[in-house]
């Protein structure tokens, strides 16, 4: 039975036509290639600041404050002082609105008004820094007369705000409901419930969420140009103005100095070390301290 | 924690109001010439803010051009292409790319960029592609080009995470369906997936456009900060950020800074507008759950 053999064998598939096979090879290749052409910067970015900053960094310029122009030698150690206080600063003021928001919105917020909180801290993360900085510089700023680190932490921290409420809420939202009804059922009142239960629950991942806006702002520029300003010699004063490590990398990258632009890698690449320790420090204890009540 | 609550209510209304106040006396002054005029003078205090604007739309509608291409195919090839083991840090490698300081790119553009675009790309560009005379001029690198390009590198990680979330939401059917009628990988990506995906990706893009809009220090060290509008892309431009940027701190005279201040309230208009429509578009896609990239 020669027919039934023909139609009941293995059913053979026509051959894909060249042309297609030759689109979807081209197609594979060029995703391969917008891989490569995404990678290069990357690589190239963190290859030359670290081939140019580890040569310029030694003991003085961490220890050393601005030396006049002409001058070999000095440091950013103000700078480095100054962006730790103006970041404690912006965590002072940002963090304890950030999370109080993030809780509202995740435990009391299921309705339109929380909603809307939600969809302002989405507006209020896509608001240019640098505008951040014209409204602290007229809150602060004007009021003061003078620049101020305290003006800069309050740009920070306006910046801090809604990335922490973002992540928080999402956090919360992570703790099972059960948890909170076993806590109503032992006749916890809602508040000492949020607080003791479900705040603590989270907490590990509240503090991932404070850690990655805190390295979201610690490289931010803009918000500081006028606001903290810069200076060249410590101030550790609020109300004055006050060095930051981006500030001091901006004016000196854009300076027609030699020396000055070896230092600006230098700080370039103590900035990058300082946002990723502090996040891997952070994520470190989390992980295996006391923190993670879960 | 409602007070917390109202705190962000707060903030962004503090924002509007602020800027609004101090950029009523230029909004007297010059009304709505201020966005046509192309004069930027201090000294006679006529004020227009049409090079800013200019400036600002073709350096991240050139960033767009760039990043766009690139960032839908490294979300692709992740989605699609690439094996499992890879995924994993491939994307952590490109999420990388966001957590670098704008002022670090702006060191490297100033750096490696401008010298190799000044010695290299330019001339090669003006050779080849100057009649069309958007590649007119000499190449000296530091110029509306570069800014488009660090903005490109600066935006890739959003929208290739967005667009990466997005493609990881279009059912697997739809895959399987495309394969089983017999397309190849690259049909079924295109049929089944990308076509499933467009209004996420748009999302995603206009997320990026959002950011390269108020983007200042990166583009303020490689754009040449000279008030004008030149048609070609060698020229040095300026953006209404850089503006903001560089002459904020130092300005003088009550009108100087009012019409500052109201380039800065255009600039935060039209990146919430923006931002909005992105997230709108986001949330429709990816079903309420709003996908975080810091822009």
């Amino acid at each position: 039975m020669p027919e039934t053999k023909n139609t009941s064998g293995r059913t053979t598939v026509p051959p894909i036509a060249l042309r297609r096979r030759i689109t979807d090879h081209f197609m594979t290749g060029l995703s391969v290639l917008t891989v490569i052409l995404v990678l290069a910067p990357l690589i190239a970015i963190f290859g030359y600041l670290v081939y140019r900053g580890i040569g310029s960094i030694n003991w003085a310029f961490l220890t050393q404050t601005p030396r006049p122009v002409g001058e070999a030698g000095g440091g950013m150690a103000n700078a480095i002082v100054g962006s730790a206080f103006i970041l404690g600063l912006a965590s002072i003021l940002g963090v304890p609105v950030g999370v109080g928001a993030g809780i509202y919105v995740a435990e009391f917020g299921r309705n339109r008004f929380g909603d809307g909180i939600r969809f302002t801290a989405d507006v209020l993360n896509g608001v240019p820094s640098i505008v951040i900085g014209i409204v602290a510089y007229s809150i602060v700023v004007l009021y003061q007369k003078h620049f101020s680190a305290l003006a800069g932490g309050v740009a920070l921290a306006i910046m801090m705000i809604p990335t922490i409420t973002r992540t928080t809420e999402d956090m919360l939202l992570l703790v099972p409901q059960a948890l909170r009804e076993a806590a109503y059922g032992l006749g916890i009142p809602r508040w000492r419930t949020t607080l003791s239960i479900t705040l603590r629950t989270a907490t590990s991942g509240v503090i991932t969420g404070i850690m990655l806006a805190f390295a979201r702002v610690a490289g931010e520029t803009a918000p500081l140009l006028f606001t903290a300003f810069g200076n060249q010699y410590w101030n550790l004063r609020a109300n004055q103005p006050t060095a930051a490590l981006p500030l001091q990398i901006f004016s000196y990258a854009i300076s027609p100095y030699d020396e000055w632009h070896r230092q600006a890698w230098a700080g370039a690449l103590v900035l990058i070390v300082l946002i990723v320790s502090a996040v891997a420090a952070v994520r470190f204890v989390v992980r295996h301290g006391t923190f993670g009540a879960a | 924690m409602l007070l917390c609550g109202l705190a962000v209510l707060g903030t962004l209304a503090l924002i509007v109001y602020e800027l609004m106040l101090r950029s009523s006396l230029s909004w007297h002054a010059f009304g709505f010439k201020f966005f046509g005029g192309r004069d930027w003078d201090p000294v006679s205090e006529q004020f227009g803010a049409l090079p800013f604007i200019y400036g600002t739309l073709v350096s991240s509608f050139l960033a767009l051009l760039i990043a766009v291409p690139l960032s839908v195919g490294v979300a692709v090839f992740t989605t699609e292409m690439c094996p499992r083991a890879l995924r994993g840090p491939l994307s952590f490698f490109v999420e990388l790319l966001a957590a670098i300081p704008s002022v670090v790119y702006g060191l490297w553009a100033i750096f490696v960029l401008v010298p190799l675009l000044s010695g290299y790309i330019q001339p090669f560009l003006g050779r080849t592609l100057g009649w069309t005379g958007f590649f007119d001029g000499p190449p000296y690198g530091i110029s509306m080009l570069a800014a488009g390009i660090i903005l490109a590198v600066m935006i890739i990680p959003i929208i290739s995470s967005i667009t990466r979330e997005v493609l990881m939401v279009v059912p697997q059917h739809q895959r399987e369906a495309a394969l089983a009628l017999g397309a190849t990988r690259w049909e079924m990506i295109r049929v089944g997936v990308l076509r499933n995906a467009r209004a996420g990706i748009m999302g995603g893009i206009i997320l990026g456009l959002g950011r390269a809009l108020g983007e200042t220090m990166a583009v303020t060290m490689v754009i040449g900060n000279t008030p004008q509008i030149a048609k070609s892309l060698f020229a040095p431009g300026h953006t209404m950020a850089s503006v903001l940027a560089n002459e904020f701190s130092e300005a003088t005279g009550n009108v100087y800074l009012s019409a500052l201040v109201e380039i800065g309230l255009a600039l935060f208009l039209v990146t919430i507008v923006v931002n909005a429509l992105a997230r709108l578009l986001v949330w429709t896609v990816t079903g309420g759950q709003p996908s975080r990239a810091n822009a």
